[in-house]
């Protein structure tokens, strides 16, 4: 048993997001509705201060609070992605919200307190934290989803969200308690104790049920209807949160679950993961051709970019992990930039979210659609952007572990997804000119700007996302 | 492993019983009982006369506010008993924690009263 405060410094940036959410509650709540500036400074200041006390925080491994809660490299890398998530969707959000007539100090804090949720599912190390962090975490996407509460689509998206969230946490209680019942634990090291003997029936159960709940929140098929939406009924930064930091937590305990609760039957778990990987990237792919909306279209990419990643992690060994690792930095920053550019797609005050209104672009914002090209060309893998060796890192650890038909299945489905991505860089290229967008603010240009250039120069110096994608990878071998 | 499960055999006889009964009641009245059905006795009924609207009315949703608050804090009390029977033995990381619980929901509390939650009118 550590002293408390041995737990709290292993758990520091979650402190750091506890509090400081509270806080921003009291301070909107005294100082009523135009406080929201404030609230939101203060909250990106807050994520950057936890992002900070990451990286210059302790390297070691601990795991705290009973065994419940783990503070490893694979933690910290997988927090390092989501509090970027979260600042840039702050970051993102200032403009469109104060335009729409949606600025509350509330805003800010649920995406805080999501964020923590987040962050606590990361380092989740037994299922009751687990079921915690998830929670946290969904409740306040839910309300964030609808938060344009006049809007009816926005209204639908969070009741849908919802439900079906309510429906999938039900699955995954399900499953937890019966791997439970047959293991006796819930600590992952504890469930991973009692199968060395070999897989038991009742936990193969629990496993398929809990991957099923954990699925939903990677949106990925079977579990993935209410993607499309829920993306394009949510306001647009809104959309970009769910798009980036959720999907990095979901697959961080994915992947931990399987890999530390888990490792002594992968046989099994890996068949789940294969077919949810190769039906998440067959419907990503083809799916999204026929859209029209791009929020639509950016769902479908993120259901398929979910079964990419996935390709990583049924490899099961060190190199898919790092593969995984890698794939979800470079997917952050894509999604990222892309939803930068959706952001800033308003005409004339109006925000227009189809693909035929970025007819032309190139003629009218000429670096907005230089931007998105390259960022588009990323999304389809196509080198040398960085979402080539994304894909690159994923296959390469599914054919050592003897998964070439994973992977060749893959590369087969990224052309198609290829298709798609192709044709948004001939509408603003080639397309007849549409009405030129209103000018963006500077922060939002600023987001697509730097994910270009960060997506850009990545086969210049791939070393520091790699390096850190390895040490990630070293805490699981 | 196999006696941790066998504790639980007299629960799922009981289950197993009581699904029986259950279904059974259900059931029987559809193979037994005597139909003869006419609109009157298919027609809606409230208090002997037509119904007057639609029962899926709209209700005011501070109904909701005030049973969720209602909820919350009847819960935190639900809580506090537990806690304070067992004073003794928690110590001070028992005491700081529910505090800090306390805290929570007090701020939560702040929130919803400058927001004008509690006010009916």
């Amino acid at each position: 048993m550590y002293p408390l405060s041995f737990s709290i410094a292993h758990a520091l940036p979650e402190t750091i997001l506890a509090v400081g959410a509270l806080l921003l509650i009291l301070v909107g709540a005294i100082r009523g509705e135009k406080s929201a500036p404030l609230v939101a400074e203060l909250a990106i200041g807050l994520l950057t201060l936890a992002l900070v006390v990451i990286f210059i925080g302790a390297k070691t491994t601990a795991t705290v609070f009973d065994g419940a809660f783990i503070d490893d490299q694979f933690a910290r890398y997988m927090k390092a992605l989501v509090l970027i998530g979260s600042i840039v969707t702050l970051i993102l959000s200032r403009d469109f919200l104060r335009r729409e007539n949606i600025d509350q100090f509330e805003f800010p804090v649920l995406v805080m307190l999501s964020t923590l949720g987040m962050l606590m599912l990361t380092s989740a190390n037994s299922l009751i934290s687990l079921y915690l962090g998830l929670e946290l975490m969904s409740l306040a996407l839910y309300v964030v989803a609808s938060f344009h509460r006049d809007n009816l689509k926005a209204s639908e998206a969070g009741l849908k969200y919802f439900v079906l969230g309510a429906l999938s946490s039900g699955m995954l209680l399900y499953g937890a308690s019966l791997i439970y019942g047959y293991a006796g634990s819930v600590s992952f090291p504890g469930i991973a104790a009692a199968l060395k003997s070999g897989p038991a029936i009742g936990v193969v159960f629990g496993l398929v049920f809990l991957l099923a709940g954990l699925a939903f929140k990677m949106s990925t098929v079977p579990f993935h209807m209410w993607t499309p939406d829920v993306y394009e009924g949510a306001p647009t930064p809104v959309t970009a949160f769910f798009a980036s930091a959720p999907k990095m937590a979901a697959v961080a305990i994915t992947l931990r679950t399987v890999m530390v609760a888990f490792p002594n039957i992968t046989h099994e778990w890996r068949q789940i993961v294969m077919f949810i990987s190769v039906a998440s990237m067959a419907l990503g792919s083809f799916a999204a051709i026929g859209q029209t909306n791009i929020k639509r279209l950016m769902a479908y990419s993120s259901i398929g970019h979910m079964g990419f990643a996935l390709v990583g992690l049924a490899a099961a060994n060190a190199a898919g992990v790092e593969g995984v690792a890698i794939y979800l930095a470079i997917y952050l920053v894509t999604t990222l930039g892309v939803f930068a550019a959706i952001v800033a797609m308003r005409v004339q005050g109006r925000s227009v979210e189809n693909i035929s209104d970025l007819a032309g672009l190139s003629r009218t914002d000429g670096w907005m659609a230089f931007f998105m090209a390259m960022l588009m060309f990323s999304l389809a893998g196509i080198p040398p952007m960085a979402g080539f060796f994304a894909k690159y890192y994923a296959f390469l650890a599914a054919v050592q572990a003897g998964l070439t038909p994973l992977a060749v299945i893959g590369v087969l489905l990224s052309t198609v997804a290829a298709f798609y991505y192709l044709r948004i860089v001939k509408v603003m290229y080639f397309d007849e000119a549409a009405p030129a967008f209103d000018r963006a603010p500077f922060a939002v240009r600023a987001v697509c700007a730097v994910a270009t250039a960060l997506v850009f120069c990545f086969w210049v110096y791939p070393a520091p996302i790699v390096e850190a994608a390895t040490n990630a990878a070293r805490a699981f071998f | 492993m196999p006696g941790f499960l066998e504790q639980y055999l007299a629960l799922v006889i009981f289950a197993a019983l009581s699904a029986v009964i259950a279904i059974a009641l259900l059931v029987a009245p559809f193979l037994l009982a005597y139909k003869s059905p006419d609109t009157e006795k298919l027609s809606a009924y409230e208090c002997g006369f037509e119904a007057f609207d639609d029962a899926r009315m709209k209700f005011d949703i501070r109904f909701y506010l005030v049973s969720l608050l209602f909820i919350i804090f009847d819960l935190e009390v639900a809580f506090l008993f537990p806690w304070a029977v067992a004073f003794h033995d928690v110590g001070w990381l028992g005491f700081w924690s529910m505090m800090v619980f306390l805290g929570v929901l007090t701020i939560g509390f702040v929130y919803e009263w400058k927001k004008g939650a509690l006010e009916w009118d």
